[in-house]
Formats: C-alpha cells, sequence, structure tokens
C-alpha cells in the first residue's frame, strides 16, 4: 500500500510525467536561484536590483526589505532603528498576506542544503532520527528574543545560519573563478563549517532537524505567515490512496495528516509550519493537492 | 525466529546510538576546532566605518545588510565572519590592507538603512573611526634621526592630524629629530599612515578610540586652566612653602 520512501513520487512521474511531478521544485529552485542573481547581478556586473542580503535590502534603489526577526532583536536591544528599516519591515505585512513560511521555501538561501539532506536520507534509506520537538524553533524564537531584551544585543546573529549562508554567498562574489574562490573563503569563513555540521547534523541526526526543529527565523516567518491567504488544500482527499508520497516528501509531515487523513477536519494544510514548498502537489500520483486561497469555500466535505 | 527478531532492534539502536555519538561528537570537534582556529586569527586591527555609533550601539543597530559594503568604491569595508574578532555580520577594515578613502559625499554612511551609521555625519573629516597612535618610536625612522615623514606627507589631514615637531638629535648634536606627532582632535582614523608606513609591521597603528584613548578622572582640574578661568591664582603667589634641608647644605 505505502511505497518505499526512496521512490516517493515514482507513481507521479509514471504517471504524468517529469515536469508535473517536478514543477513545484523546478519553480522554487528557479525562485532561489533567481532572488540570489538578482543580488549577485550588482555586484558582478553592476546592475543594481538588490542590494543588500537576506538581512535587510533595497529594491531598485527604491523598496527596502528588512528580515523581521533582525529588527526585532535590534530593537529588544534597546536600538531604534532609522525609518529606512522600519519601512523595510512592510515586508513583513506584505509577506503576511501570501502566508504560511513562502520565505523558507522559496528565498531562504540554506533551504537547498538542508533539502539537500532530506534527499540524501531518502535515497540512503537513513531512516533513524532523535526525537526533538518540533516546537523547540518556537523556544529559540523566545529565548532569542528575551535574551536580546536581557543582554542588550542581536543573540541570534552571531551564529545565525540564514544570514551568514547569504552573506557569504553575496560578499564573496568576484570576476574571476580564482578571485571567487578566495572571496568564498573570506566571505564564509568558519561559517562554511557550521553549515556542514548542519548539514551533516540533517543528514545524520535529526530528519528535517534544522529547517523543521530549529531554526527561529523560520519559526518567526511561520509566525507571520499563519495568517496569509495562500494555504495549500487535500481538496481531493477522497481520491487518497495512502500511498505515503507526499508524507515521504512533506518536510513538516505531521501537518498532513489531519487536513489528509480525518474526515472530520478541514482539508486546508493551514499550519504555520507549512512552507509552501508545494511538494505534495508534485508527487501525488492522485491530484489530491491544489493551492487555494483562504477565502476559497472547498466542495470537500468540512 | 523469535529471538532474530529481539536482536534486530537492539543491534538498529546500537547502530543508530553509535551513529549519532559520532555525528554529535563530530560536531562539537569542528566547533572546538574553530575555537582553536579563532585563537591564532591575526588580520590587524578591526575599524568600524565612517559615522559608526560606539561600538555597542553600533552592533546593536547595524542590521548586518553590508549595504556599506557595497557601496564602498575602494573594497575597504569586509563583513566580520563567525569567528571574527567582531560581531559577525557586522562592518570592519583593516588600516594596513585597505584604508579609508575619505569620500566626500561618504557613500556608505548614505547606504546604510539602519542608522547605525550615523546619517547626521556629512563631512568626512569630522569622522572618527579610530585614532593613529605612533606605537613603536623605537622603531619609528624619524625618531631614529632619519627623514621618512611618510606617515605624515600621506595624511589627509597633514599639519594638522599628524605634525612633526623638532627635537635636538642627542646622537649627533647636531641634527633634528622631527617626530610625527598625532593630534586626536583632527585625526579621522582613517588609516592612511598605517598603511603607508614603511615598516615592515607600522609604528603608527589606528587603534578603535575606546584602546586609543585614556580618561581623565572626573575629579581632575588644571591647575592652569582653572587659573586662568578666575582670572589670578587660585593659592595666594609668594608664600613661603616649608622647605626641607635649607641651610643644612647639599
Amino acid at each position: 500500500m505505502a511505497n518505499p520512501v526512496a521512490q516517493a513520487g515514482r507513481d507521479a512521474r509514471l504517471r504524468h510525467g517529469w515536469w508535473r511531478s517536478h514543477r513545484f521544485l523546478i519553480l522554487r529552485r528557479c525562485s532561489q536561484l533567481l532572488i540570489l542573481l538578482t543580488f549577485l547581478s550588482g555586484p558582478l556586473w553592476g546592475v543594481w536590483i538588490l542590494r543588500g542580503n537576506y538581512s535587510a535590502s533595497l529594491l531598485l534603489d527604491t523598496v527596502p526589505l528588512t528580515d523581521p526577526l533582525m529588527m526585532l532583536e535590534s530593537l529588544l536591544a534597546g536600538q531604534w532603528p532609522a525609518w529606512l528599516a522600519w519601512v523595510g519591515a512592510a515586508v513583513v505585512l506584505t509577506y503576511g498576506l501570501i502566508g504560511n513560511r513562502v520565505f523558507c521555501g522559496w528565498v531562504c538561501p540554506l533551504n537547498p542544503l538542508t533539502d539537500l539532506a532530506a534527499w540524501l536520507r531518502r535515497r540512503l534509506g537513513l531512516r533513524q532520527s532523535a526525537t526533538l520537538s518540533r516546537r523547540l524553533r518556537y523556544g529559540i524564537l523566545l529565548m532569542v528574543l528575551a535574551g536580546s531584551a536581557l543582554s542588550g544585543s542581536l543573540l541570534w546573529e552571531w551564529v545565525n545560519p540564514v544570514a551568514l549562508t547569504g552573506r557569504g554567498l553575496i560578499h564573496g562574489v568576484a570576476g574571476d573563478a580564482a578571485g571567487w574562490l578566495c572571496g568564498l573563503a573570506a566571505a564564509f569563513g568558519a561559517g562554511i563549517w557550521l553549515l556542514l555540521a548542519l548539514f551533516l547534523f540533517d543528514l545524520l541526526v535529526v530528519e528535517h532537524g534544522w529547517c523543521g526543529h530549529l531554526c527561529p527565523v523560520g519559526a518567526m516567518y511561520g509566525v507571520i505567515g499563519s495568517q496569509g491567504v495562500m494555504q495549500v488544500s487535500a481538496q481531493r482527499r477522497e481520491q487518497c490512496t495512502r500511498c505515503m508520497d507526499c508524507f515521504h516528501v512533506c518536510p513538516e509531515a505531521q501537518i498532513l495528516r489531519e487536513p489528509l487523513l480525518s474526515p472530520d477536519a478541514p482539508p486546508q494544510v493551514a499550519s504555520d509550519a507549512c512552507i509552501a514548498c508545494g511538494r505534495c502537489i508534485d508527487v501525488c500520483a492522485e491530484n489530491v493537492f491544489t493551492i487555494t486561497s483562504k477565502f476559497h469555500s472547498s466542495g470537500a466535505k468540512k | 525466529m523469535s529471538r532474530q527478531r529481539d536482536k534486530a532492534p537492539a543491534r538498529r539502536r546500537f547502530l543508530r546510538d553509535a551513529a549519532r555519538s559520532a555525528a554529535g561528537l563530530a560536531g562539537i570537534a569542528a566547533l572546538l576546532g574553530l575555537q582553536q582556529h579563532q585563537s591564532q586569527a591575526r588580520d590587524g586591527l578591526a575599524l568600524r566605518p565612517p559615522g559608526a555609533l560606539a561600538e555597542g550601539d553600533f552592533v546593536n543597530a547595524c542590521i548586518r545588510c553590508g549595504q556599506c559594503v557595497q557601496a564602498c568604491p575602494y573594497q575597504t569595508l569586509k563583513l566580520a565572519t563567525l569567528l571574527s574578532p567582531l560581531a559577525a555580520g557586522t562592518p570592519y577594515f583593516v588600516a594596513r590592507d585597505v584604508p579609508c578613502e575619505m569620500c566626500e559625499d561618504i557613500p556608505c554612511v548614505v547606504a546604510c538603512p539602519s542608522g547605525a551609521l550615523d546619517p547626521q555625519l556629512s563631512d568626512i573629516d569630522q569622522a572618527r573611526m579610530g585614532l593613529a597612535v605612533l606605537l613603536d618610536h623605537e622603531n619609528c625612522l624619524n625618531w631614529q634621526g632619519l627623514r621618512c615623514d611618510v606617515c605624515y606627507r600621506v595624511c589627509p589631514q597633514i599639519d594638522a592630524a599628524i605634525t612633526l615637531e623638532l627635537q635636538r638629535n642627542p646622537r649627533t648634536g647636531k641634527h633634528a629629530l622631527f617626530l610625527p606627532t598625532v593630534h586626536s582632535e583632527a585625526c579621522t582614523g582613517c588609516g592612511k599612515c598605517e598603511q603607508a608606513c614603511v615598516l615592515e609591521e607600522a609604528a603608527i597603528k589606528v587603534l578603535p578610540l575606546s584602546l586609543a584613548r585614556g580618561q581623565l578622572g572626573g575629579h581632575y582640574r588644571w591647575g592652569w586652566q582653572e587659573k586662568q578661568r578666575a582670572g589670578q591664582a587660585l593659592v595666594p603667589e609668594g608664600g613661603q612653602l616649608p622647605a626641607h634641608g635649607v641651610g643644612e647644605g647639599k
């Protein structure tokens, strides 16, 4: 009945073809790459689309964007940011309108690395995983915020691997290959070892360990996006064959259980844990999932 | 068969625990190794960009966006990494490598969205990135009676931030020493003097203000200033101090 983990998505690929069973994955990688390129086009070719990095940036020299967690830390540490940073925090509102952790799935530069660890896990059949609470990230988020207020510093920013990855990739740019290598080494510094440790942690210790259990940046975006408009919905769940493919690929598999398997629960995957990656839509051979707006009234029984 | 089944979970658990321990230990080892690496880090003294708030405030206000780094036309600024001596992600420069070129329009300050680089700073000559200090006069060529003068010549504030103070050269008895002397009221801490110093290791170095400046105790008064303010000596002049040994010979 249930498919093997290593073959998650095979049914969909056989039935609907390669593109249909990978489209959200491809689109997501394109989105991540495009955003990175808009950061890099300035230093590389002098075409400035996004100045700055994932912590804060300026779009086309007009629209500021600010990481809300960084902003909150700075505020709690006792600094009143300049107005540009405040306007940048308006991204929080725009973001909240889209919904869930879209940042995690579609923007975060760390996501390809943690996805790689999860993919390797499925491929290599690594099933063992230490138990760690998914709610831990909210604890860490609170700790970071309270800690910033108590210590009067941006507590999280010393180790923040999301910001670290962005800084390394963006500030390591150089025109030629050799310069790029040196630049990356200088821009990442010791941070590269933190990323390696994080990758190994995801691969060997806890399944979806970083994004799914620890990252307070994702937790923050989840809280903000929880009331967002866009939601994944198990619209045609009566067609579900319990093949478990979606559970195997979903980085937050626990959130699928209710919408998919409980006939009494609403079909929307409304959890703030959903990173809106759309992989469940890709791998489902039965076309159970769709993306709906929050206001969409589904035909499925509520 | 049942024995087989009993054995499998135990073996699996053993393997799982072993793998976990190994991974955890590898992680810890990596971190500790990094710590060791950090203690060997030597990339000179790090200075903040012009207009930076006082160090504590700066670190809290800076949102690590690196826009100042991108705005700098001379690639002076870098971003601190995980194990830098400075907070990760904050901008700095090392004067000996690339000093601040003192742009009149101060693009780094203009680019800063958070106010960590004070937008009030409009005159680069008012920047106080640090303070140049002639740390090692024993190796300074000018102090040996030679005419190097490089730090003085390259100073954008020549004759204000660095002057050459003449002193008799006691070694030759007939020449002068031209002693480079930094004046804190004009020095911006741009670091050009440190970068230009001809020694293998610069004798003049730009230190962060917190390191470079002493602080007078609040209770101190300079007698000559008080005298000037009062318009007269504060103690009656011509008084006789008790003198020891007078009349007893030398």
